[in-house]
């Protein structure tokens, strides 16, 4: 299989810090790849290397067969960036600014132009593009620098968290703006906090903490990691409750759980949605009222939450003596 | 395309987006012009009935200094510019371009060049008013002008390299006051080196600033006739350890600011 991206053993260092450790990836030709993690996990870390930005202090990186060092002008020409941080000029307008990148991908002047004014108007830009940047919202800015990764068609993008700071309108508007670039062939690196992001979007997801990935798979292999189906309901008074469960136990593939003060219950199944309709047939024969109940499967939540929540764990108890003192230090004053 | 023009194209990119932003952020170009234009008055009004110079008027004595003090603040221009393209971010999209590792260098150097001669033309028609007049050709005085802007062009490179290692233009412009106040003010700029003290005097003789302005000075035939001969060697031969002193900036600051642009990365 051809890969679009592969690092082995990526290590950088800041002073003590270890941004990556060990960090290995692959990432197939014309698929999205998410890169998911918490803080300082080292996902812009990785980014920058792959983008030239930076040099990995050991380990190997090749974009597009191109090796991240040897043949870093090479690549160049093959990739976009959009950082992290808009990376756009505030007193050019939005117009010159991509005119400006144009030029320096090699276009020439009319097509850089053309180019510029096209993009402007795919990112909803076309009324803004001849003002002067510094008025631009966080979110007009975001799609101006995305826009500008995307100037020269790269075969190659990386986005390092592109829609964080937008409102939930303009996160689905980037959604499909990047859906429509996927279906088109690129092969695309994505980073994000949002585990929907993620799911929707990406082919397969790298989950990273402390600069190596700790999971690896498609959405579905994640959540599968975690847990299977089940079904959750709640029932109008508590009182109900162990009634529910007695009568569900006949197609419950586990032992059920339920919590009295919300007055719910969560039952493992195996059936998918025959089950369900199963399940709600019974509880309607017996004239018991439910107020919500549905299918549900672990989302990446729950995922992330289960992998990363135990690195938490394993942190926190070296930190916590040292919290703890401080905590008491505050409370004596 | 040979990767020359390319190099060459790209630069002028990068000039033509900083005369973008002297024209939309007019302040700075207003005030690096307006400075000098106080500069003058201040020294041919205010200091210079006090200060003597044998054989000439003060102040057509004082312009070559002022000239050789402005171009000079003009090239630190280029360190801030720098410092505030990595702060503000726009380092990493040029870094992740297709494009000549020099060229946002030669594009920033470039752009200070043309600032500095814009102002070099406000501050010679203030001169003009003020009583400074040009006593040598006109050949000789484009060379004077000529030699003032290289020098400040080699300096644009020198303040590269702070910039791009402070990082924050705040930061760079109280470092480049401390550079370049003793480096025009122990200098033949404002006085006669001759009346120096000691060791200040051996300083301002071999200050690279001072042979700029003398240089200058002698082809704008601001140096009175019968006046004595300077001691110091780069003086009495001005125009040439001027050209020496650009050489060797240039041959130290340019790779080093290349070097360290490829380093760069914002935040
Ligand atoms: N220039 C730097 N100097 C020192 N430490 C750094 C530098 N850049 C990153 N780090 C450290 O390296 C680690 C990884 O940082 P990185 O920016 O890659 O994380 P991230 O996953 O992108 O986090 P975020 O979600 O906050 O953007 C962090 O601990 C960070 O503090
Ligand atoms: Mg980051």
């Amino acid at each position: 299989m051809e890969f679009a991206i592969e690092a082995e053993g990526l290590v950088k260092r800041y002073g003590s810090v270890r941004a990556l450790d060990g960090l290995d990836l692959a990432v197939p030709e014309g698929t999205v790849m998410g890169l998911l993690g918490p803080n300082g996990a080292g996902k812009t870390t990785a980014v920058r290397i792959f983008t030239t930005l930076l040099e990995a202090d050991a380990g190997r990186a090749r974009v597009a067969g191109f090796d991240v060092k040897a043949d870093a002008r090479a690549l160049r020409r093959v990739i976009g960036l959009s950082g992290q941080y808009a990376a756009v000029d505030e007193d050019l307008t939005g117009f010159e600014n991509l005119d400006m990148v144009g030029r320096l991908y090699g276009l020439g002047r009319r097509s850089s132009r053309e180019r510029a004014r096209e993009l402007l108007a795919q990112f909803d830009l076309a009324e803004s593009g001849d003002r002067v940047v510094r008025g631009y919202s966080g979110g007009m800015r975001r799609r101006l620098d995305l826009a500008g990764a995307l100037v020269a068609r790269p075969r190659i993008l990386f986005l390092d968290e592109p829609t964080t700071g937008l409102d939930p309108r303009g996160r689905l508007g980037m959604w499909d703006v990047i859906e429509e670039l996927v279906a088109g062939g690129t092969t695309l690196l994505l980073t994000t906090q949002y585990l929907e992001e993620a799911d929707r979007l990406a082919d397969s997801i790298a989950v990273i903490d402390h600069g190596t990935v700790i999971a690896r798979g498609t959405a579905d292999e994640l959540k599968s990691q975690v847990g299977g189906e089940r079904i959750e309901l709640r029932v109008d008074s508590a009182s109900d409750l162990d009634r529910v469960r007695g009568l569900l136990s006949a197609v419950a593939a586990g032992e059920a759980m339920s919590d009295t003060r919300t007055r719910t219950l969560t039952v493992p199944v195996s059936g998918g949605s025959k089950t369900l309709i199963e399940a709600l047939r019974m509880l309607d024969a017996e004239g018991i009222a439910v107020s919500d109940i549905g299918l549900r499967r672990p989302t990446l939540d729950d995922v992330f939450l289960s992998l990363t929540g135990h690195a938490a764990e394993e942190k926190k108890d070296d930190d916590e003596p040292a919290g703890a003192r401080r905590g008491q230090g505050e409370n004596a004053r | 395309m040979t990767a020359a023009t390319k190099a060459i194209g790209d630069g002028m990119v990068n000039a033509k987006r900083n005369l973008i932003k002297i024209k939309r952020v007019p302040d700075l170009l207003v005030f690096s012009t307006l400075s000098p234009i106080m500069f003058v008055l201040l020294f041919a009004y205010v200091l210079g009935s006090g200060i003597k110079i044998p054989g000439t008027s003060y102040r057509e004595f004082l312009m070559a200094g002022i000239f050789g003090q402005t171009v000079i603040f003009g090239a630190t221009i280029t360190g801030s510019g720098l410092a505030q393209d990595l702060q503000r971010g726009i380092v990493d999209r040029f870094r992740s371009l297709p494009m000549a590792q020099s060229a946002v260098l030669v594009g920033r150097t470039t752009s200070d060049l043309a600032n500095n001669v814009i102002v070099i033309v406000v501050m010679s028609i203030t001169g003009l008013i003020v009583g400074w007049r040009i006593r040598s050709s006109f050949g000789e005085a484009l060379a004077g002008f000529a030699l003032l802007l290289l020098f400040a062009y080699a300096l644009s490179w020198a303040m590269a390299v702070i910039g791009l290692a402070v990082r924050s233009p705040e930061v760079f412009n109280n470092a480049s006051f401390i550079a370049v106040f003793p480096l025009t003010f122990i200098a033949n700029t404002f006085v006669l080196t001759s009346t120096l003290p000691g060791p200040l005097k051996v300083v301002a003789e071999w200050n690279p600033v001072s042979a700029v302005v003398q240089a200058a000075r002698e082809l704008f035939g601001n140096v009175p006739p019968g006046s004595p001969k300077p001691s110091a060697l780069p003086l009495q031969h001005p125009v040439i350890a001027t050209l020496a002193w650009c050489a060797v900036i240039l041959a130290i600051f340019v790779p080093l600011a290349i070097r360290r642009y490829k380093k760069a990365v914002s935040r």
